[in-house]
Parts: C-alpha cells; sequence; structure tokens
C-alpha cells in the first residue's frame, strides 16, 4: 500500500484536506492489474489475508467484469471488506506474500478490492439474504468491524440480532477512530447497512451500563457477545495533563469525523506522544487542520516505532517531524491555562525487554523544552474494566480472558471478540482481525446452539 | 438467480459450460473433479484403436507479456487401453447421473469399425457421442479426423453410419482448416448428425528457436504442425458457429468452441447461436476452478438483463450477421477525439496518416497546447484510430445521422438492374 498521490495540504480549505488521499484504479488501470494476477492454485495470498478472502478468484472476476461476484467474494469472506480493501497493511498480509514479489511487483491487492467494492457501494447492491429464521436472540454490545461482523454471520445463519452501539452511528473505530483521508465514512456506512439489510437491529445512542443495564442484557438474550473495543488513551501520568490544548488523540481523531472540522489546530506548534498507528493519525490530522509544525516525540528508536513503514512515509509526506529517543516529563502552561511548552528529556536504549524491545533509559541533564501549543497523547488505548466487571467477566488488566477456540468469557453465556481481547502478544489490533474473531465468534455461537440441541434430543 | 439449464439435441447438463475433449477429460479422475467444481458437462477424450504419443508435445504463443494467448498441440487421441476409459466412463456417469457425459470417438473410415464403437461405447451409458473430424494432425496422415473432416462425402457417410447404429444423441465436431464451414456442417447435417460441435484446432507452427533453429515445438530436432488453440483462435471460432448458425441448410444445434476463457466469451457464442459450450485451453491454463466465475459471471449477467433462462439468449445476434452484401451504404460513424481525456500519443493520428485516410490533424492551440482533431467530412469511419488509442474514452466512433435512406449492396445492384433492363 503506497500513499503515490498525496496532495498538497491547503490552509483555506482544510474539508479538501480530509478527502481520502489514494485514488482508486480506473477501469483501465483494474482490468490491466487483474489481468497481472497469475491465479495462483493454493495461493500464498489467502492464508496471508486473516479472513481467508479468496483472492486470485476475486481478481479473475474483476478480469472478467463480473463485478458483482467480485464484490461478493470479497464480502462473503470478509463483512468489513470495503474498509479493510483501504486500512488492511497489505503489504505485511496479502500483497507482502503475492509470488511476485520474487520476480516482479505484488499484485495491487487492495485496490483491486477497493475496485470491486467500490463499485458494490456505486451501485448500490445489497449482497446477501438473512438465513431462515431461527428462535435464538442474541445480543451484540459495541457495533465495530468485530461486532458487526459476528452479526452479519449470525444473521445470515438466521439468529435474531441486536446490536447496542454507545455512539450515534454503527461503525466503531471505522467509522470514528481512522481518518477520513484514508477511510471516509461512506464506506464503512455501506458495510453498517449491509448488516442492517439482514434485518438486524442496531440501537445506537445506547450504552450497556448506563443506558441498559448489564442484568436486563443477560436476562434479555441468550447469547450475548462483548466487542466493545477499547477505550480512551490512558494518562501520560505528568504534570499539566488537564491544561487546555491537551488532547487524547482517539478523542481527537474522533472530532475530525463528527460534523465541521475543528479550526483550533490552525497555526499551532503541535506534538504527539507515541509512535504507533494512533500517533501518525492524530499528527497527519494536525498537519491537514492546519498546524504550522507538528512533531511525533518516542521515546525509543525508528526500529521500535509499531506504525508501519508506509504510515512512516505518509506522515513524513505530511511533514511531520520524527524526534527519536525523547519523552515527555512536564507540559507547561502560561497563565490562561493553556498549553506552551513541554519539558523533554533525552533517551538512550539499554538492555532488551522481555517483549524483545531495547528497553529507554533517560540520559542525565539532559531535559529541554519544546515550545508547543498543543500536545496530543497517543499512547495507546485504556479499557472499559468497569463494564467488563460489571458483565462479571475473567480480565487481565482489561483484557478479557476468553477460550482462544471459541472465543468464550468465564461467563458461558457470553463471548467476546475484536479489541476487548486484544493484548501485547496476542493478536493485533487490526480491523481485519476484528473482522475475522467476528466470523469466528459467530460460528462458535451456532455450534454452541447446535450443540444444546443435539443433547436435548439426546436426552429425550 | 438466472436458470442455466441447457440440452444441446437431448442431451441435458446443469449448465452450458462443457470440457471439450482434450487433456483436460482424459480419465475417470479428471472428469469426476471437473463436476465437482461445477463444469456441466465433458466431452471424454478422444476413443479409438490404440495410439502412441510423443513427448514435448504443447507449445504456447505468448504475446507481450501475457502468456499463452494461443496453445499449440502434437498430441494425439487417448493413449490409454479402451476398456480403461470405458469403465471410468461407466463410474463417471453412475457418480454424476445430472451431467452430460458424452465420448468423442474416431475410427479408421470403415463401417463395421463405427458401428463397433459405438455399441462399445453406448454400452457403458453415455449421454452422447461426439465425433471427432477435427485432429488435424497424426491422425489426419491415417485418414482420420481432419483427413475425413475436409471431406463433406467422407464426412457424411461416417455420420450416416454412426447414425445407423447409435441411441444417443451423436454431435459431429468439425474442422477449422477447410475453406468453407458450411459445406461441411451441412453435410453433418445431411449424414444425420444431432448436432455439431466446432471447431477443432487450427494448423500451426508456434515458431523457431533462433539459436538451433529447431521448431517450438520439437521432437528430438524434428517438428510437425500442430493444433491451434486458445484466446487466439475465438474469433474464427466465433465466426464459422456464427456461419453455421445461420445457415437454415445447417439446421441442427451447436456446441460452441475455440478460445472461450470466461463467462463473456461463452455468453457470446451463445448469442451468436451456439446452445452450450466447450472449454479446453482455459483449463489447462488454470485448472477446473475457473468454471465458478463462468457460472457466476453468465448468472449475474442474465439476472442483470432480467432473462429467466440462459436458453433465451442462444442466437439472438444471428439475425444480426448477414452477408456483406446486406450491409447498409448509408449507414456513417466517423471519429471524435475527446481532447480533455486524450494523452497525446499521437498513435492515432499515426496510424491514419499512414495507413488510413489522412484525416487526424495536429493542431496547436493559442496558449501552445498540441490537439488532435478528426476532419470529419474525410473519415471514413474505418475504425482504426479509436482501436490503435490506449486511453479509454478519448476517441469514440459516432454515429451520424443518414443523409440518405438506407440501401445495401445487393439493392443498390437490383436497381442498377432494373435501369438496365
Ligand atoms: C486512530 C486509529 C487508527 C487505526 N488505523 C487502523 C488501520 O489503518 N488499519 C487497521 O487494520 N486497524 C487500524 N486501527 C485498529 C482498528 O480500528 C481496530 O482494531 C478495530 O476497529 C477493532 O474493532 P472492534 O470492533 O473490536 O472495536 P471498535 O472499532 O473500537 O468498536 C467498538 C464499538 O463498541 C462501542 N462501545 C463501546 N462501549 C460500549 C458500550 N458500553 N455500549 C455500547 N457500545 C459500546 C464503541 O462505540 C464502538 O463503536 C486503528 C485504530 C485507531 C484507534
Ligand atoms: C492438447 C490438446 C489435445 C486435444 N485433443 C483432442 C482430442 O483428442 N479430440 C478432440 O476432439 N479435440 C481435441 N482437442 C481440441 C479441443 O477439444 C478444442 O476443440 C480446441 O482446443 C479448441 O478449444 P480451446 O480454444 O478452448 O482450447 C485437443 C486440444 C488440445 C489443446
Ligand atoms: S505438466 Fe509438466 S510435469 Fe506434468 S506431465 Fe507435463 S511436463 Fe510433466
Amino acid at each position: 500500500m503506497g500513499y503515490s498521490k498525496s496532495m498538497n495540504i491547503s490552509l483555506d480549505d482544510l474539508d479538501q484536506n480530509f478527502q481520502e488521499v489514494q485514488l482508486g484504479l480506473t477501469s483501465i488501470e483494474a482490468l490491466e492489474e487483474a489481468n497481472r494476477c497469475l491465479y495462483c492454485y493454493d495461493a500464498p495470498c489467502i492464508t496471508a489475508c486473516p479472513t481467508s478472502i479468496d483472492i486470485p478468484k476475486f481478481i479473475k472476476k474483476i478480469a472478467s467484469e463480473n463485478l458483482l461476484g467480485s464484490a461478493k467474494t470479497i464480502m462473503d469472506a470478509n463483512p468489513i471488506g470495503a474498509s479493510c480493501a483501504r486500512v488492511c497493511p497489505t503489504s505485511e498480509l496479502c500483497e507482502g506474500a503475492c509470488v511476485l514479489n520474487h520476480s516482479t511487483k505484488p499484485i495491487m491487492i487492495g485496490l483491486l478490492q477497493r475496485f470491486a467494492t467500490d463499485w458494490a457501494i456505486k451501485n448500490e447492491q445489497y449482497l446477501f439474504e438473512a438465513g431462515i429464521k431461527k428462535d435464538k436472540n442474541i445480543a451484540i454490545v459495541g457495533a465495530g468491524p468485530a461486532g458487526l461482523s459476528a452479526a452479519r454471520e449470525l444473521a445470515r445463519m438466521g439468529y435474531r440480532v441486536t446490536m447496542f452501539e454507545a455512539e450515534e452511528n454503527a461503525g466503531g473505530l471505522n467509522k470514528y477512530g481512522i481518518v477520513s483521508f484514508r477511510l471516509p465514512q461512506r464506506i464503512s456506512d455501506w458495510e453498517v447497512e449491509q448488516v442492517k439489510k439482514l434485518g438486524v437491529e442496531i440501537r445506537t445512542d445506547t450504552r450497556v451500563g448506563v443506558d441498559i443495564q448489564v442484568n436486563e442484557v443477560l436476562e434479555t438474550f441468550d447469547s450475548v457477545l462483548l466487542s466493545i473495543g477499547m477505550s480512551h488513551v490512558p494518562e501520560l501520568g505528568i504534570e499539566g495533563e488537564d491544561l487546555n490544548g491537551v488532547y487524547d488523540a482517539i478523542e481527537f481523531v474522533k472530532g475530525t469525523k463528527s460534523g465541521s472540522l475543528p479550526k483550533t489546530m490552525k497555526g499551532k506548534k503541535v506534538v504527539v506522544i507515541g509512535a504507533g498507528n494512533t500517533a501518525i493519525d492524530g499528527a497527519t490530522c494536525s498537519v491537514r487542520l492546519g498546524a504550522e509544525n507538528v512533531k511525533i516525540l518516542y521515546r525509543r528508536s525508528m526500529d521500535e516505532m509499531t506504525a508501519y513503514d508506509f504510515e512512516y512515509e505518509f506522515a513524513k509526506q505530511d511533514g511531520v517531524e520524527f524526534r527519536w529517543l525523547t519523552t515527555p516529563q512536564r507540559i507547561i502552561g502560561n497563565e490562561n491555562g493553556n498549553v506552551c511548552g513541554i519539558e523533554c528529556l533525552r533517551m538512550e536504549l539499554g538492555e532488551p525487554e522481555h517483549d524483545g524491545r531495547r528497553k529507554p533509559q533517560p540520559i542525565q541533564d539532559s531535559t529541554f523544552i519544546l515550545e508547543v501549543d498543543a500536545v496530543i497523547k497517543a499512547i495507546g488505548q485504556s479499557r472499559y474494566i468497569e463494564l467488563i466487571d460489571d458483565f462479571g467477566l475473567d480480565h487481565h488488566d482489561g483484557v478479557v480472558k476468553i477460550n482462544t477456540d471459541s472465543f468464550l468469557t468465564s461467563n458461558p453465556k457470553v463471548f467476546a471478540c475484536g479489541d476487548v481481547i486484544f493484548a501485547k502478544g496476542q493478536g493485533e489490533a487490526m480491523v481485519v482481525t476484528a473482522a475475522q474473531q467476528g466470523k469466528e465468534v459467530a460460528y462458535a455461537i451456532h455450534q454452541q446452539f447446535t450443540r444444546e440441541i443435539v443433547e436435548a434430543e439426546s436426552n429425550k | 438467480m438466472a436458470d442455466l439449464k441447457m440440452n444441446l439435441a437431448g442431451i441435458r447438463s446443469p449448465n452450458p459450460f462443457w470440457l471439450a475433449s482434450a487433456p483436460p477429460t482424459n480419465s475417470g479422475y479428471q472428469v469426476q473433479r471437473a463436476f465437482e467444481a461445477g463444469w456441466g458437462g465433458a466431452v471424454w477424450k478422444t476413443l479409438g484403436d490404440p495410439i502412441l504419443n510423443v513427448s514435448s508435445r504443447f507449445a504456447a504463443f505468448h504475446y507481450n507479456g501475457q502468456r499463452v494467448a494461443g496453445f499449440n498441440n502434437i498430441e494425439l487421441i487417448t493413449d490409454r487401453p479402451l476398456e480403461e476409459n470405458l469403465k471410468e466412463i461407466y463410474e463417471t456417469k453412475n457418480l454424476f447421473p445430472n451431467h452430460a457425459v458424452v465420448v468423442s470417438i474416431m475410427v479408421e473410415p470403415k463401417q463395421e469399425k463405427w458401428h463397433e464403437i459405438v455399441k462399445r461405447v453406448e454400452d457403458v451409458g453415455v449421454d452422447g457421442l461426439e465425433l471427432n473430424f477435427g485432429c488435424p494432425h497424426g491422425m489426419a496422415e491415417r485418414g482420420m479426423g481432419s483427413a475425413s473432416g475436409q471431406v463433406p462425402e467422407l464426412l457424411e457417410k461416417q455420420t450416416y453410419w454412426v447414425k445407423e447404429v447409435a441411441q444417443t444423441p451423436v454431435i459431429v465436431k468439425l474442422t477449422p482448416n477447410i475453406t468453407d464451414i458450411n459445406a461441411i456442417a451441412e453435410a453433418a447435417a445431411h449424414g444425420g448428425a444431432d448436432a455439431i460441435s466446432l471447431i477443432n484446432t487450427i494448423n500451426s507452427l508456434i515458431g523457431v528457436d533462433l539459436d538451433t533453429w529447431n521448431t517450438i515445438p520439437h521432437v528430438g530436432g524434428k517438428g510437425a504442425h500442430g493444433g491451434y488453440c486458445g484466446p487466439a483462435v475465438k474469433p474464427i471460432a466465433l465466426n464459422m458457429v456464427a456461419e453455421c448458425a445461420r445457415d437454415e441448410r445447417v439446421g441442427i444445434p451447436i456446441s460452441g468452441i475455440g478460445g472461450i476463457s470466461n463467462w463473456k466469451d461463452a455468453a457470446e457464442f451463445m448469442l451468436m447461436g451456439a446452445t452450450g459450450v466447450q472449454v479446453c485451453t482455459a483449463v489447462m491454463h488454470h485448472g477446473f476452478s475457473i468454471v465458478e466465475d463462468m457460472i457466476d459471471g453468465l448468472s449475474n449477467y442474465l439476472d442483470r438483463k432480467g432473462i429467466a433462462s440462459v436458453t433465451d439468449i442462444i442466437g439472438k445476434s444471428v439475425p444480426k450477421y448477414s452477408d456483406w452484401g446486406n450491409l447498409d451504404l448509408n449507414y456513417k460513424v466517423v471519429a471524435r477525439i475527446n481532447k480533455d481525456v486524450c494523452i497525446n500519443c499521437n498513435k492515432c493520428y499515426i496510424a491514419c496518416e499512414d495507413t488510413s485516410h489522412q484525416c487526424i490533424e495536429m493542431l496547436e492551440g493559442s496558449g501552445g497546447n498540441k490537439y488532435l482533431e478528426v476532419r470529419e467530412e474525410d473519415c471514413v469511419g474505418c475504425n482504426l484510430c479509436s482501436i490503435v488509442c490506449p486511453e479509454e474514452g478519448a476517441i469514440s466512433m459516432v454515429e451520424l445521422e443518414n443523409e440518405h435512406k438506407s440501401m445495401t449492396w445487393n439493392e443498390r445492384q437490383a436497381v442498377m438492374e432494373t435501369f438496365r433492363k
């Protein structure tokens, strides 16, 4: 995946800065690229896709101009396949596995996937039908990629599904978290529509634990899936965090996806703390909101950065500066309570830690101050521990414990998938992983009910 | 979803996609795998008296980076014992009662030979027979295959012999290595064929190795002409199918073969009169699984067009295919270049200037920008510029309103005739 056609950033027309950066393929480009695909047998790209999309098959269908069939092939395997076409780190996944890497260039699988799903979106296609109704009611808490994927599969099997979503719209981070210039909201909206069309009820503006009690959910439904993702960015634990101009990266990005764009960053000097995917999104959003200078501060070095190479390149193209081995000590405010600077400390790398990454250690007397107007915190996401406790589920620091085969939690009626079970070293927090887990949970729930029926029959 | 079931002269199959008689239908194992993958029918690799094959059999024509634009072979009919084939045919039909199992046969041009093989094959229970009068190499040197298929009387007589004993529908497979496909198709119909299938392969030599001066392929330094098939032969096959379809003296159903690689090719053959299609090269290139998109693509196409059954498209374009003498001399199209889309490669300009009618102008705008424009009054509407144009939408051929009322060459000659009287 590359951002070949990065646009110039406009200071007058911020909306333009939030238009999708990567252009889609033209029909000719798509046809040429589709015909370049070898249609491998037992293709490695299929194995590399967490949702096992039959990639040669959908590409062959683009080549034969059977775009409906192509879109169906994609969305059948991946209910979030239109979003994934845009946000998957394809060079690490399908495209990384393409056999043509050895001889020439890999097939642009992501862009072809986008071409086919864009066709379906543009032509307002509804791709699947609900199964024959089954007499089981399932609640899904959280309508992000994981929940939607599960809902889609359950509805296709005939289950009655009710989703609870805290936000005004379903879609999770695809709707509110991933920046619009990589993933326009209408893509996620179409995926949500596909799910609704199968008869899934989505109760938006309904936060479980607040607008409806956990007990009620547990009592009303035959099965419950917890797919609430993760929560806000945690505290840095340093002085000055409550000053005006200190932002939570996720909330900050959400602000660019909820109505008109905020004007607050124009001409500002911004630092972003952290070097993961969220930090990149926070930084590039700031640039596109008109910030004068944007720096990413990271306490480790470039080698330890968790953002992907293409994200790093993209941020650099947007003019984002990187300050490696730099850790914030204190945020400094002026008399009005606004951020005016940040005190930092230089670091050096020591011995490897348990995760293999070298431990950053402060260099003595290396304190320095950066003059800034805004600080964006992007050091990961905290957990909805309170809600998880309300459900009475076993967890490890907010990471819900599950049986890895069935996604069943410590409560035999409650399953969990997506970011809510993601932990360091256990899976990756990616849309495509959430989508795959959603599918697997749906089959696990189905299996549990089927087993119940079989047991009831044999006890007769 | 549209109904894809088809019926070719009484041979039924769940969809119109059959494997052609060739290596993919060499054994029960293969045909059964193909049916599992979704193929609606298969024409078994040609059975006949035992033969010997050579090694190094195939070669392909790769065109500008696309592999297998055309495919060439010097393989003969089956090299497996008849008994084994018959046993596997029986098993396959039992396992797949609803699929079409047709068996291709070829023997010396003798009545008793044909009678014998027809009986033996029909005894195991098949849905139909296909007579191979098409194989252009090897077998032809022994008086079989296209050697018979090129002589209408021989083909008619042998078809007749088969029909004397056959209980199942008989398809006669035609060779394209002939001047007039209609003559031979009519002979098949006269002989009593229930259907024809076409085309078999076209005489070909893929190439010559510039270092060794050997032919491609060669067998120990010697080559012989092979049979050409694959995407490159589709236009030839499509025309031959269409010519037979519009020939009233043929008048029997057609199984279309030749360069069919996807659902679109298949739909074109069906529109041009084929009841169903057969495929060889495309599966040899990609495997049996390509049928999935053939079925899916065709069915989506029919749904989009609101057509309930695939049989409804058979022959729909045949009335639009005629002789040159019936084309309207006053119909006019001209090329028009869209300056906003044009990428200024000037390929159309030089094509028209050097090889057509010199009616594209290279002009310069007031700002020094170069652009191309067609002098429409001189444009003969040959399409060449739009053919060489690499940019979609840059050149369109636009229909002009007829200045004169429609007049074909034949009508014109008829009018002239009345003047002469
Ligand atoms: C800024 C950012 C950029 C990212 N970029 C990428 C990327 O480029 N590629 C990629 O693959 N992944 C990316 N990710 C990760 C990806 O977005 C997540 O892994 C994925 O969205 C997880 O899906 P989920 O359904 O588990 O959770 P979420 O998408 O978080 O969805 C959870 C949903 O549950 C709802 N919810 C929470 N609590 C409640 C409650 N109590 N009651 C009802 N509803 C509730 C939330 O409102 C939300 O809609 C990014 C993440 C972030 C934060
Ligand atoms: C290797 C090879 C062997 C073939 N053997 C036979 C044969 O035994 N009998 C026959 O009727 N046609 C035979 N054919 C011709 C095919 O059945 C078919 O008519 C031809 O290949 C055109 O179709 P295609 O363009 O889809 O390949 C053979 C073709 C190939 C490539
Ligand atoms: S395909 Fe290759 S391996 Fe198989 S028979 Fe032919 S030459 Fe041998």
